[in-house]
């Protein structure tokens, strides 16, 4: 269908490849614009918690997606996020200001973390990630003037422009704030990976050994990766606190950084698109269960509901799914329909077929 | 004066001197290639030249700086690139993306700058562009720009990780078995490239190479090594004449 002619290197710069490109886009634009008016209040509350969980699947997409290190703790800068905002506005802080102090807090923290655990790989990084999530269990605890020890913090109303955001009250203003700080965040995103310091990232993903041999300073990239994969996520945690309302300890379990692996998982390791698609799909996939279940019930009388667990389960069997048949991700099976609309009626069923990969020599790293 | 000089380059492993006591130069120009047998030491001299690997002993000068306490990401900037054995390039991308991570070294752009992609970025992606595109052009890769590696045939990939090496506009280019796995024809194609690196951009190449008829259509001068030590030195015929050179591929004579 479409075939682009490349006549200027911006071609390749530019964040849209040609208008057809940024129309669809645009038209995506328009569509979440009008939600409040297209969706009930209480689908618009489930869009604006994709919008928050999208958000902090693009922090961990950069540093395990993109950089190629797995972390088992996301959840723990999450709550740094999260506490550090709502810590901030208790004691009279703006909101803008308090959001970028979580960013700004959850990025430090990161940053400085990040020395010493990324000097791992592999299993034993995923380890000391996960001793993270463990950790900030009981911090959150302990520093009970920050984090309201067990009982935790509910959130204030958020003022802005005049206006009082508050996610029951006005919920149309709580999308419409998630909304532009995840545009922002995702044009900010894109922008590193289609310059040095994205490619850069890519490079000690794919091989350490040879990004250090072209310049790359392969601990500084992971440290930026690493820490700026925090300050989004750090985001991602304070709007969480606004959309749940009330934080604690039990809010960012261990449970919450797997959840976000495996969102990334499904919906393809190394693509910006995953990180949403992989949201919609945790965000919804328990919504699709309770309506699915609803339904079996009211017409054929069986009783989903008596089977606790049925959506862990199920999201465990599309994990499964995902990987053995398409590692890619949902990302994966998006580029495979985009490409068969494009090339309509020509595609070739093979066109896709895996070839087989060899493992890298381990020799060195 | 010298573009290169190693002196006296010693590493070992444990108890293993894999590297014992090794010194040559490299002029300006030439094309210097190192040649032994499996397990001579070859690739990890350029382990040690691109600062992979900490030496125990000796000293590399490269155009009069030393560089033996270099950190490794810092070699590839004062123009000193390197390919590897096993291809290591980054699979998961396009050509045309490998050869543009291959000016990393020459960027000048700071990570907040790229994140609100000012203007400078722009630019500098531009530049960037055009020095690649001229690479593309020398190693005729424009077929293959968009082409992921992962998809690309084994000589292809050979010749992208040169390209990717010469991106970075270096003036010294390490390459170790490039005609390795290649059939007669890229290796004859390979051999061009080589010349036309030494004699159109004027570079300068360090190689390691087991294929004796493209080590002595492109070399100036040959350096044998065999466990770790040099055995001989000088043109491509001289060293496969030398008798030390024959004894260490193929063992001394029965004496009987």
């Amino acid at each position: 269908m479409s075939n682009r002619f490349k006549s200027r290197y911006d071609d390749d710069i530019n964040l849209f490849e040609g208008r057809w490109h940024l129309a669809q886009y645009a038209i995506l634009m328009a569509l979440l614009l009008a939600a409040p008016w297209l969706l009930g209040t209480y689908y618009l509350g489930e869009l604006t918690a994709v919008l928050v969980w999208s958000l902090a699947g693009l922090g961990l997409m950069l540093i395990s997606g993109h950089t190629g290190q797995v972390s088992l703790g996301h959840a723990a800068f999450m709550a740094i996020g999260a506490f550090t905002n709502l810590a901030l506005m208790l004691r009279g802080w703006h909101f803008l200001p308090a959001l970028l102090a979580s960013a700004v807090t959850s990025g430090v923290i990161g940053a400085i973390i990040s020395r010493p655990i990324l000097r791992m790989s592999g299993i034993y990084l995923a380890i000391a990630t996960l001793a993270l999530s463990i950790i900030i269990e009981d911090v959150a605890i302990m520093a009970e003037p920050i984090t309201g020890g067990v009982a935790g913090v509910f959130a204030p109303p958020i003022a802005l422009f005049g206006m009082e955001i508050d996610r029951y009250a006005t919920p149309e203003a709580f999308y419409y704030l998630c909304l532009a700080v995840l545009v922002l965040v995702t044009l900010g995103y894109l922008n590193l990976l289609r310059s040095a310091s994205g490619r850069s990232f890519l490079a000690v993903r794919d091989s350490e050994v040879s990004a250090r041999a072209l310049g790359v300073n392969v601990a500084r990239a992971k440290t930026l990766s690493f820490s700026l994969s925090c300050a989004i996520t750090g985001l991602a945690g304070a709007l969480y606190a606004h959309l749940a309302q009330a934080v604690n300890y039990e809010s960012f379990l261990v449970l919450i950084s797997i959840t976000l692996l495996l969102q990334i998982v499904i919906g393809g390791l190394g693509s910006v698109h995953g990180a949403f698609f992989g949201a919609i799909v945790v965000v919804l996939l328990p919504q699709l269960i309770a309506i699915a279940s609803d339904y079996l019930d009211n017409t054929a009388g069986i009783q989903i509901a008596a089977y606790p667990g049925l959506d862990t389960a199920l999201f465990a069997l599309l994990i499964l799914l995902m990987v053995i048949y398409e590692p890619r991700g949902l990302y994966g099976v998006w580029f495979k329909v985009r490409t068969w609309l494009q090339l309509f009626p020509l595609y070739r069923k093979g066109m896709f077929r895996r070839t087989r990969t060899y493992l890298k020599t381990e020799r060195q790293r | 004066m010298s573009l290169l000089q190693v002196k006296d380059l010693s590493i070992s492993f444990g108890g293993v001197k894999a590297v014992d006591g090794v010194s040559f130069t490299v002029e300006p120009g030439e094309v210097f290639t190192l040649v032994g047998p499996n397990g001579a030491g070859k690739s990890t001299i350029f382990n040690l030249i691109s600062r992979l690997y900490e030496p125990s002993g000796g000293q590399i000068l490269f155009d009069g700086q030393d560089i033996t306490s270099l950190p490794a990401h810092k070699v590839a900037g004062l123009g000193i690139a390197r390919t590897f054995q096993n291809i290591e390039l980054f699979d998961h991308s396009s050509v045309l993306q490998n050869l543009l991570i291959g000016r990393h070294c020459r960027r000048n752009t700071r990570w907040f700058e790229e994140l609100l992609f000012l203007p400078k970025v722009r630019r500098s992606e531009r530049e960037h562009r055009l020095l690649v595109e001229e690479v593309i052009d020398f190693l005729d890769l424009a077929p293959y720009r968009d082409k992921l590696i992962a998809g690309l045939p084994y000589g292809v990939r050979k010749v992208v990780e040169i390209a990717r090496a010469l991106s970075s506009q270096p003036k010294l280019i390490l390459l170790d078995e490039p005609a390795s796995g290649l059939s007669v024809e890229e290796t004859q194609n390979m051999a061009w490239w080589i010349e036309d690196m030494q004699k159109d951009l004027g570079l300068t190449v360090l190689m390691v190479e087991h294929d004796m008829s493209l080590v002595s259509r492109v070399s100036n001068r040959v350096l044998a090594v065999s466990e770790g030590r040099p055995l001989a030195m000088g043109t491509a015929a001289e060293v496969q004449a030398d008798p030390k050179v024959i004894e260490a591929y193929l063992g001394t004579e029965a004496t009987s």
